[in-house]
């Protein structure tokens, strides 16, 4: 066992884990942090990506022990304090970038590491970005329409309603 | 009114917050032990030898159970109880679950799962249909045969014949959430599981069988699912099975989720075909009549093969009045997971048969295909509103008491079935097609995506490149809607208004993803005119509305949205009928609009009103109750009228392939669907999307790869490609149709879950189509097209490119 100490959206966690656990492990089973998902546990779906020390993650592809020290960002921290969604939450629920939701946190927390890095993507940039993000209900649509919608982008061209 | 309107899906904001519960992320006690089936490493054997100790002496194992261990049914079937939980002697294919283990963590129950001993001594394992046939290892007595007219002679005296053989590949699920069950025994010897289930009163007909119960101790709740798709329809009886014995057996909360690999492994997929056919068209390219041959494999248990290969049957005509049709269908029994229920039932297969044929046809007849396909479509419908019908309420007798009823597995009673006049024109199965309309959606659809000048540039372009080819094509759905098995079609509701004004909505029917739950609380809240804050959605639950069909057959909306609807209905009347005499009114001087209700000059907010009613002593909750009318149907003799309506739609899809390595892209899709007077476009849309990617997908990219073992060697992500976010077309225009279902559905809406599936055919056909460019003869495309796939073809038709 060994003891580890991250910061988790601004808060100090700490908690003693098997060596192998991993980091998505940590944040579901020690923490109670159940929005971060688990769809393949084999690093390829991303429903579990998180952010460490400010660089997405899927955090099935990393030990909590590696994660000691880190700052860890998931999408239960996405939201302000009296629960205003940020603009990309705000995003995926008008534009409709969900349907099962299972996909949800890992696709809000992928763009929201994107529109840090590129805050004007283009469609082709979104989509190569995701690719590493599965959904398996909306066919991806609306989900690169909300992303270009919180980069403050025109999203008319991308779809009829 | 809330219904029509493009609101977001109700649980949008819990998504988008990581707050909304999946069966994993619901809290429970810190002693919760965790579930992990040992399986079977052959595909067919006798099971010899069991040592069973490592498994036990592994770190943290509690318990290990085996099927000598368990107390009741060890049957976790949906149908002909052919279906084991833990293997009973024998094993039947690679996956199966031989013994479970129960332990403190996930890991640990799957760690000492790896460490079974299993002895076998093997048997021939049929991995092919040809095996299959050869050895007539079958469900049911025979093939079923539907038909209409000669077919053989029509062919035989038709101008042009086509005839060919292809595979139709079966395809995996893959909804992001993997199966899971929770099972907490309660105080009575009784069980609460909360299953990732589209079926709720299966999964707790099966625990209650398993545990020695009634169904009344037995209590499920689902509140959502992460995707479904039809592969949680039966698939997830074992799950919520092992973890109630195990919860019966230790006194604890059971906990099993499969991981990813484990879950392709196990579970059923949806089943693959190899189609034969023989079609005669006249010189015009009018059908004259076709024979079929479905050679479908159901894998090692039956499962739901029986309707989901009579579902296939019936859309082997898709949208054209066939004069004369033969279909036969073998439902095979091999040694692989059994196959399932998967979005469109079979539909899909027995669609892709008829385009293939229509397709085959137009090239042999240097005809457009989108011509040849509209001179072969049913008529126009005549009326646009049909008369109202009564549910036909003829005597079904209950099968044997062990039957499971709810389930689409069920054995179906014989029906009378009224014959149509013979000027009506039919369908192969003897059903009159009364609302076709994709004579003008088709027309609308060539004219908004282009379709004539781009095919012209293809061309074009198609000349001056050797290496890459453009192809363009058509296709249209013609999809029926209910439960080939009639009596499930019914669905019940349970609605509360509070003295405050506030409304509590239960239904049967249960959320993947598809919108259901808030397309029928925006029915409610229509029917009070209240705005939907005011309904609060709460989870399926069994103890709340019982004896439900599954959420299948694109029915949710459909049945759960009329049931809610009857019952709100029945509130409102009592509320209408006491307000009115509080108010010296007619009754029908009562409206509900605006949060407010209406009577007469006086006017009360819908809080008041409520308070009032109660106050007035009116009960204010009700339950609801609907059954689909019209409804006829015999599957041993193949006639009758299985579905309610019909819902259609089309797409054109642009594609371009490379001839050196196979590889292609869907360039543009245009598509028109008919959701009738849709109760949330947003929602439909996103469904249509969604749908037409998976359904391209199917017969693209998606390869189910099995090794002479009959080891499923694409079982991750890693090796079995569905779309990805590059992988959707590059320009993709969705519209709704603007109509209104013929028959009175739930404000005239259509069902929309399964119908855009069968879209995604027009990409296979492009892929055709471009492939076609490179040679003269027919490309005869196996599905999926994969890039292997495609290189081949070109190879065949231009051995020399
Ligand atoms: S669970 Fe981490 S990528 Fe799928
Ligand atoms: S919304 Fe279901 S997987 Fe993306």
């Amino acid at each position: 066992m060994v003891k580890v100490t991250m910061t988790v959206n601004g808060r100090t966690a700490s908690g003693e884990v098997e060596g192998r656990t991993l980091l998505s492990g940590f944040l579901r089973e020690e923490l109670g942090l159940t929005g971060t998902h688990v769809g393949c546990d084999t690093s390829q779906c991303g429903a579990c990506v998180v952010h460490v020390d400010g660089k997405a993650v899927k955090s099935c592809t990393m030990l909590a022990a590696e994660a000691d020290g880190a700052e860890i960002a998931t999408i239960e921290g996405q939201a302000a304090p009296d629960g205003t969604l940020n603009v990309i939450q705000q995003a995926f629920q008008d534009h409709h970038g969900l349907q099962c939701g299972f996909c949800t946190p890992g696709m809000v927390m992928s763009a929201a590491a994107l529109l840090k890095d590129n805050p004007k993507p283009s469609e082709q940039e979104i989509r190569e970005y995701l690719e590493g993000n599965l959904c398996r209900c909306t066919g991806y649509h609306n989900i690169v329409k909300a992303i270009m919608a919180a980069s403050g982008q025109d999203v008319s061209a991308v779809a009829a309603e | 009114m809330a219904v029509a309107k493009p609101l977001p899906h109700d649980a949008a904001r819990l998504h988008v917050t990581g707050q909304a519960r999946y069966v994993d992320d619901i809290p429970s006690p810190r002693d919760t032990l965790h579930l992990a089936f040992g399986l079977s490493t052959v595909a067919h054997a006798d099971i010899t030898a069991l040592d069973l100790d490592a498994v036990r002496q592994s770190d943290g194992v509690v318990a290990v159970l085996t099927a000598d261990d368990l107390p009741f049914d060890n049957d976790v079937s949906p149908s002909a109880h052919d279906e084991p939980l833990l293997a009973n002697g024998s094993v039947h294919h690679i996956g199966q679950p031989v013994f479970l283990v129960v332990a403190t963590s996930h890991r640990a129950a799957r760690v000492a799962a790896r460490k079974g001993q299993i002895s076998y001594a093997e048997r021939p394992a049929l991995l092919t249909l040809e095996d299959a046939l050869a050895a007539d290892s079958r469900f049911e007595d025979g093939p079923r045969i539907y038909t209409k007219g000669d077919a053989d002679s029509a062919i035989t005296s038709a101008a042009h014949v086509v005839e060919d053989t292809f595979d139709l590949g079966g395809q995996e699920h893959f909804y992001l959430e993997g199966q899971a069950a929770m099972a907490q025994p309660q105080e009575d010897g009784g069980m609460l599981v909360n299953s990732s289930t589209q079926h709720p009163t299966e999964i707790q007909h099966k625990v209650a069988e398993a545990i020695g119960l009634p169904m009344h101790a037995v209590r499920v709740e689902t509140r959502r699912m992460g995707g479904g798709f039809g592969g949680k329809e039966s698939q997830g009886n074992a799950l919520a099975v092992a973890c109630a014995i195990a919860a019966r057996a230790t006194g604890r909360t059971c906990k099993m989720r499969y991981d990813r690999d484990d879950d392709m492994t196990i579970t059923g997929k949806r089943h693959a075909f190899r189609i034969s056919y023989r079609a005669g068209f006249d010189a015009e390219g009018r059908i004259q009549g076709v024979e079929f041959t479905h050679l479908v494999d159901c894998g090692w248990a039956q499962d739901l093969s029986l309707p989901v290969a009579d579902r296939a049957m019936l859309h082997s005509d898709n949208a054209y009045l066939i004069p004369a049709i033969r279909i036969e269908s073998h439902r095979l029994k091999t040694n692989r997971q059994s196959a399932t229920a998967y979005r469109g039932f079979g539909g899909p297969q027995g669609m892709v048969g008829i385009e293939r044929v229509m397709d085959h046809a137009a090239h042999k007849l240097g005809l457009d295909p989108v011509e040849l396909r509209q001179r072969n479509y049913y008529a126009p419908m005549q009326s646009a509103t049909a008369p109202a019908g009564a549910p036909h309420d003829s005597f079904v007798p209950a099968p044997d008491a062990a039957g499971d009823l709810a389930s689409r597995g069920a054995p179906a009673a014989p029906a009378d079935v009224t014959t149509p006049a013979a000027d009506v024109q039919t369908t192969p199965y003897h059903m009159p097609v009364e609302d076709f309309i994709l004579h003008e959606l088709t027309a609308e659809l060539l004219d908004t995506s282009d379709y004539a000048t781009r095919k012209a540039d293809i061309a074009t372009w198609n000349a001056g490149n050797d290496r890459f080819k453009r192809g363009i094509a058509f296709s249209p759905v013609k999809f029926g809607i209910s439960f080939t098995l009639t009596h499930l079609n019914q669905a019940g509701a349970l609605v509360h208004v509070y003295q405050d004004g506030s409304v509590h909505l239960n239904h049967g029917g249960t959320e993947m993803g598809q919108g259901l739950f808030q397309k029928v609380a925006q029915v409610a809240a229509s029917r009070f005119g209240i705005s939907l804050e005011k309904v609060k959605i709460t989870a399926t639950d069994t103890a709340k509305v019982p004896n439900t069909s599954a959420t299948a057959a694109s029915s949710g909306s459909d049945l759960n949205g009329m049931a809610v609807k009857a019952a709100c209905d029945t509130i409102r009347d009592r509320m209408a009928a006491y307000l009115a005499e509080r108010y010296q009114q007619p009754v029908s001087a009562v409206r509900f609009e605006g949060d407010r209700v209406i009577i007469g000059s006086e006017e009360l907010s819908f809080e008041a009103a409520a308070m009032e009613c109660y106050t007035g002593r009116i009960s204010l909750s009700s339950t609801g109750y609907y059954k689909t009318p019209k409804l006829e149907w015999d599957r041993i003799q193949g006639k009758g009228r299985p579905f309610f309506y019909f819902a259609y739609g089309a797409a054109i899809t642009e594609v371009v392939v490379d001839r050196l390595t196979g590889e292609n892209r869907i360039l543009r899709a245009d598509v028109l669907h008919d959701a009738g007077a849709s109760l949330n476009p947003a929602l439909d849309i996103g469904q249509v999307e969604g749908a037409y990617v998976q359904g391209a997908g199917w017969l693209t990219t998606e390869e189910l790869v099995w090794d002479q073992t009959g080891n499923l060697r694409t079982h991750a992500p890693s090796t079995y490609k569905i779309p990805a976010c590059s992988d959707r077309p590059d320009v993709f225009n969705v519209a709704l149709w603007n109509g209104e279902n013929r028959e009175d559905s739930i404000y005239r809406s259509k069902a929309v879950g399964e119908p855009p599936f069968m879209l995604g055919i027009s990409a296979w056909l492009a892929l055709s189509d471009a492939v076609g460019a490179y040679g003269g003869s027919y490309p005869a495309l196996n599905a999926p097209a994969t890039s292997e796939e495609i290189w081949r073809a070109v190879r065949r038709i231009a051995p020399e490119a």
